[in-house]
């Protein structure tokens, strides 16, 4: 059910805009510099957006507030597993961009963590020392092997992506995601797909408890929030791709000289 | 004549410390008057007027409007020019302070600097974790031109531009209404309003 809904949705971006994609997008090798994205569907985008803040207010929030209120061991909890479930992606991407030295740490790390830490709901690795974790997916790898963003998206439900993050996305359930091929695929009575919904379900919720405040601060000053979080999403994506968690200030500004012409002194 | 020489020598450190003042000293200087403000038992109108006196103080707001309007700018006549920094003043001085006072007695810690060149420095510091959330890097964009007066052009939260962002705001804004920038004023205007 999960896979039919996710390649549905994926096919209507792909499919349905493959002509304007193919003349707009910019799904090609970069160049020296990163170029500014294009909003090749933005009526749609934007329409999309509307639903998903609905849906937001609707559902996901109210059950974020109540996942705040949760106790703080069950929430550290919930959270160390479904980030030792992240693992499981982002080791095969450590490697696909040449990582070999991360992908051995993030291994060591998903075992630990898995027998030592329950099922990764205690984080046994950082408490003895391993190197903070680094999230990675394929997106961050297409785009770490030169793949351009392509058009902006905003997908039902999911949220904003580009082009480029949807089709790694997209490589999750063919087969790149080992959680995804044991739970859906597995033949085990342990695992189900129910199991790998709900997993994703509560990494999203998770994500939103812990940015109820500063998403309700960005709507409040904003003039247009969609641009806000286009632009929010497009330099997060940037900084991961480059492993670079406080920016660089040449991706950041696009143009040095946008900022030189300016004299105020 | 030795008490001149040491009144002369005092004279002059005084002057240097005055004539140029180092970014992060400047940054965590701001960062102390935020925070005594943000700390204070008083409403929020009244956090968010004080903070606005400190943002006039302390921003490049004339600078970060223009770097917002990118080169839309360029395009525009004197009375334009003079409206729309009007009505960013005002739009400004309203966002920034009603982000900022959101948060109670915040701690910042200036952590480093790195000098990008004679006009730009980049001063790292990190709001400090608390049981409600977790520490925020943030980097001040720092406009030294002027070395006796820096003041703040961009602030990087967690590598996240909030110029960049707005600039992409105004853009965007622009793109919806053909490039009209009447539509922008309306904008702002709205917004300083409500």
């Amino acid at each position: 059910m999960f896979r039919k809904l996710v390649i549905a949705v994926i096919s209507v971006f792909l499919f349905t805009f493959s002509a304007n994609a193919g003349s707009d997008g910019e799904l090609v090798l970069k160049e020296n510099q990163t170029k500014e994205i294009k909003d090749c569907f933005e009526k749609l985008n934007r329409a999309t957006f509307s639903f998903n803040q609905g849906l937001d207010k609707a559902i996901i929030k109210p059950i974020a507030k109540g996942y705040r209120n949760l106790p703080d061991p069950i929430q550290k909890g919930t959270k160390n597993a479904v980030t030792n479930l992240s693992n499981l992606v982002t080791i095969p991407n450590n490697v696909l961009q040449g990582d070999v030295k991360s992908a051995m740490i993030n291994t060591g790390r998903l075992v630990v963590n898995t027998t030592v830490g329950l099922l990764g709901t205690i984080d046994v690795a950082n408490k003895i020392g391993f190197p903070k974790y680094i999230k990675e997916d394929y997106g961050q790898t297409l785009g770490k092997w030169g793949i351009g963003p392509g058009c902006y998206v905003v997908l039902p439900v999911l949220g904003p992506s580009t082009l480029r993050d949807t089709a790694g996305s997209f490589a999750n359930v063919m087969g790149g995601d080992p959680w995804y091929n044991a739970s859906v695929h597995g033949n085990n009575e342990f695992l189900s797909e129910g199991l790998f919904i709900a997993s994703k379900a509560i990494s999203g919720v998770e994500f939103r408890a812990n940015n109820l405040e500063s998403f309700d601060n960005l709507e409040q000053n904003s003039i247009d929030f969609y641009a806000s979080v286009r632009s929010l999403y497009v330099q997060d994506r940037e900084n991961k791709i480059e492993n670079n968690q406080r920016g660089n200030v040449e991706i950041i500004y696009k143009n040095e000289e946008d900022w030189e012409e300016i004299d105020s002194n | 004549m030795k008490k001149i020489l040491i009144i002369l020598l005092l004279f002059n450190l005084n002057f240097e410390q005055v004539a140029s003042i180092e970014p992060e000293i400047f940054v965590q200087s701001t960062v102390n008057r935020a925070s005594q403000i943000l700390s204070k038992s008083i409403s929020k109108e009244e956090k968010m007027n004080q903070l606005k006196s400190i943002a006039k103080d302390t921003v490049d707001i004339r600078g970060v409007g223009f770097y917002s309007l990118g080169s839309v700018r360029k395009n525009l006549n004197n009375n334009q020019k003079k409206k729309y920094l009007e009505l960013f003043e005002n739009y400004f001085l309203k966002s920034f302070s009603s982000r900022l006072s959101e948060y109670t007695n915040p701690k910042i810690e200036v952590q480093g600097k790195e000098i990008l060149n004679e006009n730009y420095t980049i001063v790292n510091s990190l709001l400090v974790g608390t049981s409600e959330r977790p520490e925020i890097k943030i980097d001040w964009r720092v406009y030294t031109k002027n070395p006796d007066n820096p003041l703040i052009r961009d602030l990087i939260i967690e590598g996240l531009s909030l110029a960049r962002t707005q600039k992409e705001e105004f853009s965007s804004i622009l793109n919806s209404n053909d490039g009209d920038i009447n539509a922008l004023f309306k904008t702002l205007e709205e917004f300083s309003k409500n």
